[in-house]
């Protein structure tokens, strides 16, 4: 097996994997930097963010606020201290990407534009049309073409960790073009793998967006946190799941039922805020978590708007005018018109609420240090945790970026510190990975298909952990998931060739879905309050003196995950009430 | 085994037949030959100026025969393809911004087509045609 | 909203198969495949991949028109098969690997080549006036934004270098999608590097290998009009030439 040598390596080449090669690269020319990705760099998802980034710049806004709406929004499971790290990191890397020359929208004075978004009290997220995502993701990938010491694997699938000694030194990953295995030996290693929502049936994310970072670190013992916490973005494009990203409403876009009422001022975020000038943190400007169950409510209620592919509410746009529309929402409208076949300028557009990110995630302190020592994680794979148990829009995008490039810092710190390790041992890790693989590829096709498990696990994640939830739900579930990482022993590839071999990456992306979604299901049935983006029908408040706790889910083996918590991080913010009523104020 | 990658190679000769908008270009190229054998014309034309009278006498005649007035029709007309094909495709290379927002194409072109106008007019009217 | 887009039909796809391994040369392999109505083609072929022919590969991630991975030809066309909507095509659909560049295997092509090109051109912001972070953001106004914004939508789909016959011809050309890249930089007021970027687009293998065909820009997903880049490009680079030879006396 080819060894590649180098100081630190990263999994994933997003917004996260591409700031923390950018950060190791500045920090020292001499140092070997593997950039490893399943995909072209710019293929990654965070090219499909479209709304915009969180950071307090103008004179109007404070650190402060940026915490209260940040705490608040996560309903109190942030860790303070990280959201505190956070706030401050943001303006700086949201500056760092504008001197890399992110087009970022301006104002009439050539300084940089934000605009409103759910959850925040103040206008703070700076945004490139509803483009955010793929500018910063293309900003970050140019940028990083400049350093030579950035060695990039592109489209390698990483398999396993190498953890020798109590540390992580390294992974084996397939070369997809050669279906060749690479050992990479690394000092340290940053996993910046994305999320994983496509365990479900219904959802914003790319194909790509299947659980693997989580999962490489999850079976090498890496603890993976608050995994119940997944978040329905409230507009997705009903038949496709496609986002429409909440500077629709940010941009004064509304939502209907079906007798065409503004039905969010009877869920705690009214009173009714006046058509066209959007009121922040209330009505349509209210936090996700809250907005998706609404719209569940709504349809519960029978006033939702019947549509070939079910239950939706209108999200009406049309009194934004065209030419707002082109100015600011461009993509969304070239979107509805693609797959919909409705123009937003001239009709109201059906959305329903749609699986979007994953809160949860690697275990991670400030530093980005997962509890494995030599392993890092940042971004969507990784759980600080900022987000809590609902992420405030806007919000993601700069965490890539503040955990992105801390990630990357704190790798080479340890890297530098470590004596080299056993190579011996490691390629003795590494040929059992190969035999692992080998081994899938000599069994033989049985009755299992790797698309017919997935199906099955994406319908009970929908049944069992979706808006709302239930013990007996959930129970279901977690019994589904066991049953199917059983059945997944017996999944056999139909192709046994090497070259760009899918069936391959689909059996192993399955895996690592399967792995994920236990710890979704198996965390959310042990969560017995509701809380952000967790809500159950059969405990329905929220309650501090049992759960103001992380939950930590450790790999168990082909036994479901064994459940741990531990302590939320409280600095200045109490738990308090959670409120979007605007007119209170 | 392992990596084979396969390259489609590209006809040198019969590419332009793929596609109706490589035709359409290919149509654009060669309305250059036509406008590059007329200035030969138009430069021999001055060559027998210079050896003379009689000499040019023999070429306003030779322009006369029926055969040389096709061909100028048709070069005529390839020149005009040629003229209009690029004119309208000139704000592409011309882009004007004013304040924000860039001239609209019609007008870029329509500047082309007015000093093309202009400048064929006066031509005609410096030779005496008017 | 009750009309057509939820009716089913079969779709007959014929799709260029080549796996290196058993085949001496790619052929195309025919397929009905059910299909609903207001499906894109892309959806076709995940159906195709999930119930018929787990074999079959081909890239795909974002679904959403911007990711740029699922570049393919379409009946001759070069499309992101995300954004190829069946109800487009009433006939049998003939699917096959982006053109002009190398086979890896079915619908996958080698792109060495493109992102070798797109390093070239130094598509990044070589500041003009470096500033710290200290000092805040460059001030850019809407006007300038403007002057650029277009050719930052390049999603780097490659569809552009299938359509264009000079890269199918002469591979050596940089190419429309990494001088459109080129040319963003060199028209973003934050940026002082059209020196350097000029050496390698102002060239023979850059833009002056570009007759203007134009299709690169009928084809470009995201109307990033490469052309015209590639033409103002042109304009510039003849500039420099009359300024250098005849007016040396003006500075740039």
């Amino acid at each position: 097996m080819e060894t590649i040598q180098t100081d630190v390596a990263i999994i994933g080449a997003g917004g996260a994997g591409l700031r923390a090669a950018i950060a190791l690269a500045q920090a020292d020319p001499k140092i070997r930097i593997a950039l490893i990705s399943k995909v072209y760099p710019m293929r990654s998802h965070t090219c499909a963010a479209e709304g915009g980034a969180a950071g307090v710049i103008k004179d109007d806004d404070s650190f402060e606020q940026h915490f209260h709406d940040t705490v608040g929004g996560g309903d109190w499971l942030s860790d303070q201290d990280a959201v505190e790290y956070f706030i401050h990191e943001a303006p700086k890397e949201l500056i760092q990407l504008e001197h890399w020359g992110c087009p970022w929208n301006r104002e009439a004075d050539g300084s940089v534009a934000v605009r409103p978004f759910g959850g925040m009290k103040i206008k703070r997220t700076w945004f490139a049309a509803d483009k955010s995502g793929f500018h910063i993701l293309h900003t970050l990938f140019q940028t990083s073409l400049q350093f030579q010491n950035i060695q990039r694997f592109d489209e390698y699938y990483a398999t396993d960790l190498l953890v020798d000694d109590g540390r992580c030194q390294g992974f084996t990953a397939i070369e997809m073009r050669s279906g060749q295995m690479r050992c990479f030996k690394a000092g340290a290693v940053v996993i910046a793998g994305g999320g994983a929502g496509r365990m479900f049936p219904f959802n914003t994310n790319g194909a790509i967006k299947t659980g693997d970072g989580m999962a490489l670190a999850y079976r090498a013992g890496a603890p993976l946190k608050d995994m119940e916490f997944v978040q329905y973005h409230p507009t997705g494009l009903p038949n496709t799941g496609t986002l429409l990203t909440e500077a629709c409403r940010g941009e004064g876009g509304v939502l209907l039922n079906k007798d065409n009422y503004r039905f969010l001022q009877d869920y705690g975020m009214g009173p009714e805020t006046p058509i066209g000038k959007p009121e922040l943190k209330t009505m349509e400007l209210g936090p996700r978590d809250r907005v998706s169950q609404s719209i569940w409510h709504e349809i519960q209620r029978g006033r939702s708007v019947k549509t070939a592919w079910g239950d939706c509410v209108w999200l009406d746009m049309r009194h934004l005018g065209e030419k707002k529309i082109d100015e600011r929402l461009p993509f969304v409208r070239d979107i509805c018109i693609s797959y919909l076949g409705i123009d937003p300028v001239k009709e109201m557009v059906p959305i329903r609420p749609v699986v979007h990110y994953m809160m949860g995630g690697i275990h991670t302190d400030t530093k980005a240090a997962t509890s494995l020592p030599g392993l890092f994680a940042a971004g969507e794979c990784a759980c600080v945790s900022i987000n809590g148990a609902n992420r405030l829009g806007s919000n993601s995008l700069v965490e890539i970026l503040v955990f992105g490039k801390r990630a990357g810092l704190s790798a080479l710190d340890h890297a530098r510190s470590q004596k080299p390790g056993n190579d011996a041992a490691l390629t003795t890790l590494a040929d059992a990975a190969q035999a692992k693989l080998r081994a899938l590829f000599m069994r033989n096709v049985g009755k299992e298909s790797i698309s017919g498990l997935r199906k099955e696990m994406m319908d009970t994640m929908e049944e069992g952990c979706g808006i709302y939830r239930t013990q007996e739900s959930m129970a279901k579930t977690c019994d589904k998931i066991s049953e199917l990482r059983r059945r997944y022993q017996n999944v056999a590839l139909h192709d046994k060739t090497n070259v760009y071999n899918t069936d391959l990456l689909s059996a192993l992306e399955l895996g690592s879905m399967l792995d994920c979604a236990e710890a979704v299901a198996v965390g959310g049935r042990e969560r017995k309050e509701s809380r952000g983006a967790h809500q159950r029908l059969d405990f329905t408040a929220r309650d501090d003196s049992k759960y103001l706790k992380h939950s930590m889910a450790y790999y168990n083996g082909l036994e479901p995950p064994r459940i741990d918590y531990r302590d939320v991080v409280i600095t200045s913010s109490p738990p308090g009430v959670r409120d979007y009523s605007g007119a209170k104020k | 085994m392992s990596r084979r990658p396969y390259v489609r190679e590209v006809s040198p000769t019969s590419w332009y037949f793929r596609m109706p908008r490589y035709m359409r270009y290919m149509a654009r190229e060669v309305t250059s030959v036509f406008i590059g054998i007329y200035t030969v014309i138009l430069l021999v034309g001055l060559a027998r100026l210079s050896d003379g009278d009689l000499a040019y006498q023999g070429y306003l005649a030779a322009l006369r025969q029926p055969s040389s007035i096709v061909f100028h029709v048709l070069a005529l007309a390839f020149s005009l393809y040629n003229s209009f094909t690029w004119f309208n495709v000139a704000p592409k290379a011309l882009p004007i911004q004013i304040g924000e927002e860039f001239m609209p194409d019609s007008v870029v072109a329509g500047g082309h087509y007015v000093v093309w106008v202009a400048l064929s007019l006066f031509i005609l009217f410096w030779a005496g045609v008017f | 909203m009750s009309d057509n887009r939820m009716e089913v039909r079969q779709v007959e796809l014929e799709v260029l198969r080549y796996n290196p391994e058993t085949d001496q040369e790619p052929k195309l392999q025919k397929f009905t495949v059910p299909c609903v109505n207001e499906w894109c083609v892309l959806d076709a072929l995940n159906y195709l991949k999930d119930n018929l022919d787990p074999t079959l590969a081909y890239r795909w991630s974002c679904h959403m028109q911007v990711c740029g991975s699922c570049g393919m030809m379409i009946n001759g066309e070069p499309k992101l098969a995300c954004k190829a909507m069946l109800r487009d095509y009433p006939g049998t659909i003939r699917i096959e690997p982006l053109a002009h560049f190398p086979v890896e295997r079915d619908l996958v092509t080698v792109a060495d080549d493109f992102m070798a090109k797109l390093k070239r051109v130094k598509p990044y912001l070589i500041p003009g006036q470096p500033r710290t972070l200290e000092d805040g953001e460059y001030k850019q106004s809407p006007e300038q934004l403007k002057r650029y914004r277009q050719y930052a939508m390049c999603i780097n789909c490659m569809l552009c270098y299938a359509a264009c016959p000079e890269y199918g011809l002469q591979p050596k050309f940089i190419g429309p999608a990494a001088i459109a890249l080129a040319h963003r930089y060199n028209q973003d007021s934050r940026d002082g590097g059209r020196d350097e970027r000029q050496e390698e687009i102002a060239t023979n293998e850059g833009v002056w290998e570009c007759t203007f065909v134009g299709a690169c820009s009928e084809v470009c997903p995201k109307h990033v009009d490469p052309a015209a880049a590639l033409q103002q490009v042109k304009v510039a680079s003849t500039v420099d030439w009359y300024l250098e030879h005849f007016m040396s006396w003006v500075k740039k």
